[in-house]
């Protein structure tokens, strides 16, 4: 336990000196530079691109995630089922669509900048999201559900103090994947002029510089290790928390 | 109401909008109109799948009808570079009653041979449309025949790179699989680097493969001769590779190691060696847990292709990002619209074969 503490201490201290002090790898970085060309990438702040990197995958997941998991309670309940099918064949066909193939054809709508970004990683999200969620109302304990039927709870009540707080862990896992994801798809919407920390690896692409590449990957790749670890603690605590409450009841 | 199509003076300009009734001499309106509405009328009808499917052919039937026609019409009054494309009217219609037909399809259940035969139906339906030389009027049938000869070259390219790469990660990814189902030291080593690959951004894999290739490129003596270079092919099929490895390792430990203890026991039993036992007992039994993760990384990898157009990997991305900096919605579509079909048919075919291996094991149990 103790290790893994430091261990993620020091990936926190290195992503806050790669965003917030990026010269100070010049050394680091140099050897896979063009020679003579820029090593760091300072047309726009790192910060700022990590910003809006996180804030587009933000809205787009918790979007998502909104929807998916209304969606999800709408067909478990008795008068949604009939369209359970056609809510699993929306997601799927969201899932199927590649996020490039969807950047590319909401341009024309949209318009270049984050609006296509936005609806890319929105569907892309939504599958990971809802079959958990589907999985999370669909395993609950039905000695658990009869007995919050026996207090008498209304089936609002059911939903938001039994069924939600049970199947929270297992959407939780949905999330996580959803999040992890966009993390790496949102840098592909720069190609449509999304402002993230894609711009900084389109600009290596673009003029041959390994060191920019890298420096985007990196703060991205670290970016990704350390949310998928955050999410999967607050799942541990949440699990944790969800089993006193099954003992209790 | 939302326009039904667009026409422009060229391919770059800003186009106008037609709505519906303009599009096309009453009579071919009044058709679609009347197969439209038809055809979603049958789609409400709950109880009857088959004739909800039927009503999504007339409904697609019926809204192809305008649009060919009304392209011819309205060309016919343009000058020589007026484009006619669908517009967002178009496009929610068809999504609306192709969705109706995946729900009544999903709703029908038919068996893989089934949805094979439907899916080869339909598919020739489009071809036959395309090859009848109705929608060459459209503005993306125009942009294709001007580089038909680059478009299937970059079809093969982009089948070649996802199905390839694919294969590549099938080869390792077994033998490396069964290792680690067997190790527990050997799962510790490899997963978590495969985990780590998996978390680099695919734009950065497809940039940071450049340098490595070029470097073996320049310094394996031969690897220039069999197309190893900095930027190109190989790249984008090694990066496509890495990224694949992860699903099919991970999901051939998972197949292999939900198997019941009793069968394992039985096949020992009966005097099978390690050897026998793994062909002909645990790769069969775990086999679709194997091909459901064949499925993801396939349709992954096809809309992952698309990057390696900003790499000069081919593929249908070089339609894309050409169309995307010339800002010209044609080429974009000649590029995405492919990549789509081809990744909706390769999810259908790859679950026919999901259900076929799920099914053959339960038939032979006794």
């Amino acid at each position: 336990m103790r290790k893994g503490l430091i261990l993620r201490g020091l990936l926190v201290a290195l992503l806050v000196a790669l965003v917030l002090r990026p010269e100070l790898f010049t050394p680091l970085f140099a050897p896979f530079a063009p020679n003579g060309g820029p090593v760091i990438y300072q047309r726009t702040s790192l910060l700022s691109l990590s910003l809006s990197h996180l804030g587009l995958v933000a809205v787009a997941s918790g979007l998502a995630t909104v929807v998916a998991v209304s969606l999800a309670i709408l067909v478990t309940r008795p008068a949604g089922a009939a369209f359970r099918p056609l809510s699993r064949t929306i997601t799927n066909i969201g899932q199927t669509f590649p996020p490039v193939a969807v950047l590319a054809l909401t341009v024309p709508v949209f318009g270049f900048g984050s609006g296509p970004t936005l609806v890319a990683l929105f569907l892309y999200g939504l599958l990971p999201v809802f079959e958990n969620a589907m999985t999370g109302f669909g395993t609950l304990p039905p000695r658990t559900m009869e007995a919050a039927r026996g207090m008498g709870l209304t089936r609002w009540q059911q939903l938001w103090q039994v069924e939600l707080p049970l199947a929270a862990p297992v959407i939780l896992t949905g999330i996580r994947l959803s999040v992890v994801i966009s993390l790496g798809t949102a840098t592909i919407g720069s190609t449509v002029a999304a402002a993230t920390l894609g711009e900084v690896i389109i600009a290596g692409l673009l003029t041959d510089n390994t060191a920019y590449v890298l420096q985007g990957g990196l703060i991205v790749g670290i970016f990704a290790v350390l949310l998928y670890d955050a999410l999967v603690l607050v799942e541990r605590a949440l699990a944790r928390r969800m089993g006193r409450v099954q003992q209790a009841a | 109401m939302l326009p039904f199509g667009v026409i422009r003076e060229n391919r770059i300009v800003l186009g106008e909008d037609v709505a519906l009734w303009a599009m096309a001499p009453p009579w071919a309106v009044s058709v679609t109109l009347a197969a439209v509405v038809a055809g979603l009328a049958m789609g409400l009808v709950r109880s009857r799948q088959w004739l909800r499917f039927a009503g999504s052919l007339v409904g697609v039937g019926g809204i192809v009808l305008t649009l060919t026609i009304g392209a011819r019409a309205l060309l016919a009054d343009a000058g020589e570079l007026a484009r006619v494309s669908p517009a967002i009217g178009f496009w929610l219609l068809l999504l609306a009653l192709l969705l109706l037909m995946a729900d009544a399809l999903s709703a029908m259940r038919p068996g893989p041979g089934a949805r094979f035969a439907i899916l080869v139906g339909l598919l020739g339906a489009f071809g036959a449309l395309l090859g009848s030389g109705a929608l060459m009027d459209l503005s993306v049938m125009q942009e294709y025949a001007g580089r038909a000869a680059s478009f299937w070259t970059a079809a093969q390219r982009h089948v070649a790179l996802a199905i390839g790469s694919l294969a590549a990660a099938a080869l390792v990814g077994f033998p490396l699989g069964i290792l680690c189902h067997r190790r527990a030291k050997a799962r510790g080593a490899v997963l978590p680097v495969l985990s780590l690959l998996q978390t680099i951004p695919s734009l950065a894999m497809f940039g940071l493969m450049i340098p490595i290739l070029s470097w073996v490129g320049a310094s394996v003596p031969g690897a220039r001769a069999i197309g190893i270079a900095g930027i190109g092919f190989a790249p984008a099929f090694l990066a496509l590779f890495l990224y694949s490895l992860l699903p099919v390792v991970s999901n051939t430990v998972a197949g292999l190691g939900t198997l019941p203890p009793a069968t394992l026991e039985a096949a020992t039993g009966m005097g099978m060696t390690t050897r026998q036992r793994l062909m002909r007992v645990e790769l069969p039994l775990a086999l679709p847990v194997i091909l459901a993760a064949i499925r993801i990384v396939l349709v992954q990898n096809i809309g992952l292709a698309v990057i390696a157009g900003l790499i000069g990997g081919g593929g249908f991305g070089t339609f894309v990002f050409q169309g995307l900096n010339q800002t010209a919605t044609d080429l974009i579509l000649l590029g995405a619209l492919p990549t789509v079909l081809m990744a909706i048919v390769a999810g259908v075919l790859m679950d026919i074969c999901v259900d076929l291996t799920r099914r053959a094991p339960k038939g032979a149990a006794p």
